[in-house]
């Protein structure tokens, strides 16, 4: 409950923050956003690596927990950096840090973790710096298409991939294997599984959901909706496409024949429900599980890994679900060191300090790294994940966007989406409520509606 | 006839007067029993949550039943070794933070309080009339409402994701002010002020030495308050600390609580208990320890003598 009223004080805090914030990138030159041209490489690697040699003061924002690690290597490989690492808050919470000190002008940190949902918002506010400047374009090919997709907008590059979760569907085979359901191939099996276990015990779900933004908008992209178009200061909501449609069609039958466990991911509940077997499967990023292991403990050896359901037969379309990216601020003191922090966490040696320490890569060579892709997981049985989820990252289905609003309208999706998982309003009413609120929110910013 | 009547009558009525004066203390209601019980069990049962959830292991609180024991270890003394160990013991440090911004802001609050409020009560001057009808406004100002504007300011002056962030704001205490007021005004008699300037006191002299002695009960009251407030305080040091470091306990808390919550993060819940169990024994204890002055201290001013 608590939580609860604390993320609304916190929605509104960063809602007028954001406005203060719009309203003057509002004034500035707008062709400069949805131009397109990337600008051109004034700081050379030579540049940075003296930079690192010379040495300073980094502050870094961020909650990624393995990143301790990559500090410390790094201060050790670079001794005169001394990198002060904050964790100020997990994502929305630091988001408000963030918009309060851009807002005031200072303590804003040199480098921030910021979510590839949340990236545009902070990318068109001119808040980040564009890694144009110090050649990043050259990097494109060292991470795979759907981080790198993510971290480009308008033609800049706001941030280094840090790591991405393409989706697979994790599920308890122990349960599965009781009532004698086959892992769903379509998400038309899946409805049938949820149907035939709910049956077989009221109290077991194949699923879990109360309404998360997150979930729904990589299940739109997965079935190759593209509702939010955003060109420059143009933007646009539709979800009438056929994509949207097809995730409707699937989810709306599941809430109203309640075959949803009514129970919030990542609250106590969920985690029991994962360790005890009562949610049966679970949709998800491939960072999910290091969270199993540490969180979810004696579910240890019942579950495995699938690939994602598909909305056709035999296809292979995959969505990113969360992920995150280091960006640099416009105002960081010490931009030119800052980058060669990125990269060493983000694309050099911490790459595979992360990894070892069950963080789930962005960049290709990881991912077709045979050492990697062998990896057995105990908790998946001894099974092999890593093979199914490099194959999810390669099927995420290109041209997805978010929109420069994203953080706001995450914020308001329980009141307008969350409604159909809990009353009588259908999806559709919903996400015809989520994109009014948030298209006039997006207006209030001075942006073009269409 | 009349007599009789008069008789039969006087008893009845010397007996009335007793009884109802009796009666408060000796009859005993079953409904009011009833609902006092209620309400102990209901502040009770967090408290008894707390307690019995500190003895179990992070996979023994998904896999037992909330307000009974579990069959697992029985991790209490672990959880505790645990809590004061993680991340290198930065529970510790977070204690320390809250009794630097109790002792300091709490302690500053109240001793500006007595100070104004003795000030307001019992001197007249100029303004007097405006700084009451401040003091009363400030009061119906909720913190929480102030916290941005005061964020924006601090920033100005660079004092953001310092102690001093939390501190200063904390010095500040509307209600306690208004408390010493009323309660210097009823506690102090004038007279013996007036005594104190004719044997040659000087102002100072005589708040000191006569002054606060008289005010013990409003001052712990005072410094109970805000010491609950300061040492509960959330939203002023979520909006104004970054660095874990400076964090107190409520923020360090809930950022434990928070880390399950993302990608990779390892779930602690059981230290999130444990720290919660030691974060609210101190105030506990000064409740406690406290609870013969407060008492008077609240009741003063209420009657009219």
């Amino acid at each position: 409950m608590s939580a609860l009223t604390r993320r609304r004080l916190l929605g509104a805090a960063l809602a007028s923050a954001v406005t203060i914030g719009l309203a003057a990138c509002g004034s500035d030159d707008d062709s400069s956003t949805g131009g397109g041209t990337a600008a051109a490489q004034s700081v050379s690697d030579a540049d940075v690596e003296a930079a690192l040699q010379a040495g300073g003061n980094l502050t870094v924002w961020a909650w990624e927990p393995t990143l301790t690690k990559v500090v410390a290597e790094f201060q050790k490989k670079y001794p005169k950096v001394k990198v002060n690492l904050a964790n100020v808050g997990t994502s929305a919470d630091q988001y408000t840090a963030l918009q309060n000190a851009f807002q005031a002008g200072s303590g804003i940190p040199d480098v921030a973790q910021i979510e590839y949902y949340a990236l545009p918002q902070f990318a068109l506010q001119k808040n980040l710096k564009d890694l144009n400047a110090f050649g990043a374009a050259s990097l494109k090919d060292q991470y795979n298409t759907g981080p790198w997709n993510s971290v480009n907008s308008g033609g800049g590059i706001y941030g280094l991939p840090m790591d991405s979760g393409p989706m697979a569907l994790f599920y308890n085979k122990e349960v599965f294997d009781k009532y004698k359901v086959e892992v769903p191939k379509t998400w038309t099996e899946f409805l049938e599984a949820a149907r035939t276990i709910h049956k077989a015990d009221p109290k077991v779900y194949i699923a879990n959901d109360t309404g998360d933004a997150g979930f729904v908008t990589s299940m739109i992209w997965q079935a190759g909706g593209k509702p939010y178009t955003v060109d420059g200061e143009n933007v646009g909501i539709n979800f009438a496409d056929a994509g949207t449609q097809e995730f409707v069609k699937v989810w709306q039958t599941l809430i109203s024949e309640k075959l949803l466990a009514p129970i919030t991911s990542w609250s106590d509940q969920w985690f029991q429900g994962l360790a005890n077997g009562s949610i049966a499967s679970l949709a998800t990023g491939a960072w999910m599980p290091a969270n199993f292991v540490t969180s979810a403990a004696s579910g240890s050896g019942k579950w495995r890994a699938a690939e994602l359901p598909q909305y056709t037969a035999g296809g292979t379309a995959s969505a990113e679900n969360g992920g995150s990216s280091l960006a640099i601020t416009e105002k960081a003191a010490a931009s030119t060191l800052a980058y060669g922090f990125l990269k060493y966490a983000n694309q050099g040696d911490g790459v595979k300090i992360r990894v070892d320490n069950g963080a789930f890569p962005a960049t290709s060579a990881t991912l077709n790294d045979p050492n990697w892709l062998n990896t057995e997981f105990d908790y998946f049985g001894g099974q092999k994940a890593n093979e199914v989820f490099a194959k999810s990252a390669q099927g995420v289905v290109s041209g997805w966007t978010y929109l420069p609003v994203q953080v706001y309208s995450n914020s308001v999706f329980n009141d307008t989406v969350g409604k159909a998982y809990v009353s009588n309003t259908t999806l559709t009413d919903g996400l015809k409520a989520w994109q009014d609120q948030t298209l006039n929110y997006a207006k209030d910013q001075g942006f073009t509606v269409k | 006839m009349t007599t009789m009547v008069t008789a039969a009558q006087a008893p009845e009525t010397d007996e009335a007067p007793t009884r109802r004066g009796k009666n408060p203390r000796t009859k005993k209601s079953i409904v009011l029993t009833l609902l006092t019980g209620i309400v102990l069990i209901y502040s009770l049962l967090p408290l008894v949550w707390l307690l019995i959830n500190s003895t179990k292991t992070q996979d023994g609180l998904f896999t037992s039943f909330g307000l009974w024991f579990d069959d697992g270890p029985f991790a209490f003394f672990s959880n505790i070794a645990d809590t004061l160990t993680y991340n290198d013991g930065i529970f510790l440090r977070w204690l320390g933070n809250t009794l630097l911004y109790v002792v300091i802001g709490a302690g500053g609050a109240t001793f500006l309080a007595v100070l104004a409020g003795y000030g307001l009560a019992k001197f007249d001057f100029v303004g007097k009339k405006a700084v009451f009808a401040i003091v009363i406004g400030a009061v119906a100002v909720p913190g929480t409402a102030l916290a941005v504007p005061t964020f924006l300011m601090f920033a100005k002056l660079g004092l953001t994701n310092t102690p001093w962030a939390v501190i200063i704001p904390s010095l500040i205490t509307p209600f306690g002010l208004y408390l010493m007021w009323t309660f210097a005004a009823e506690a102090v008699p004038t007279e013996i002020l007036e005594a104190a300037r004719v044997d040659g006191s000087g102002e100072f002299r005589t708040f000191f030495r006569i002054v606060l002695p008289l005010l013990a009960p409003g001052i712990v009251t005072v410094l109970l308050f805000s010491m609950v407030a300061t040492w509960n305080n959330y939203f002023l040091p979520l909006i104004m600390l970054r660095d874990p470091d400076w964090y107190p306990l409520t923020l360090g808390l809930n950022a434990w609580n928070a880390q399950a919550a993302t990608a990779g993060g390892e779930a602690i819940f059981n230290l999130v208990i444990t720290g919660s169990l030691l974060t609210i024994i101190p105030l506990l204890a000064a409740f406690l320890l406290l609870q013969r002055y407060w008492q008077s201290g609240l009741a003063a001013g209420s009657v009219k003598e």
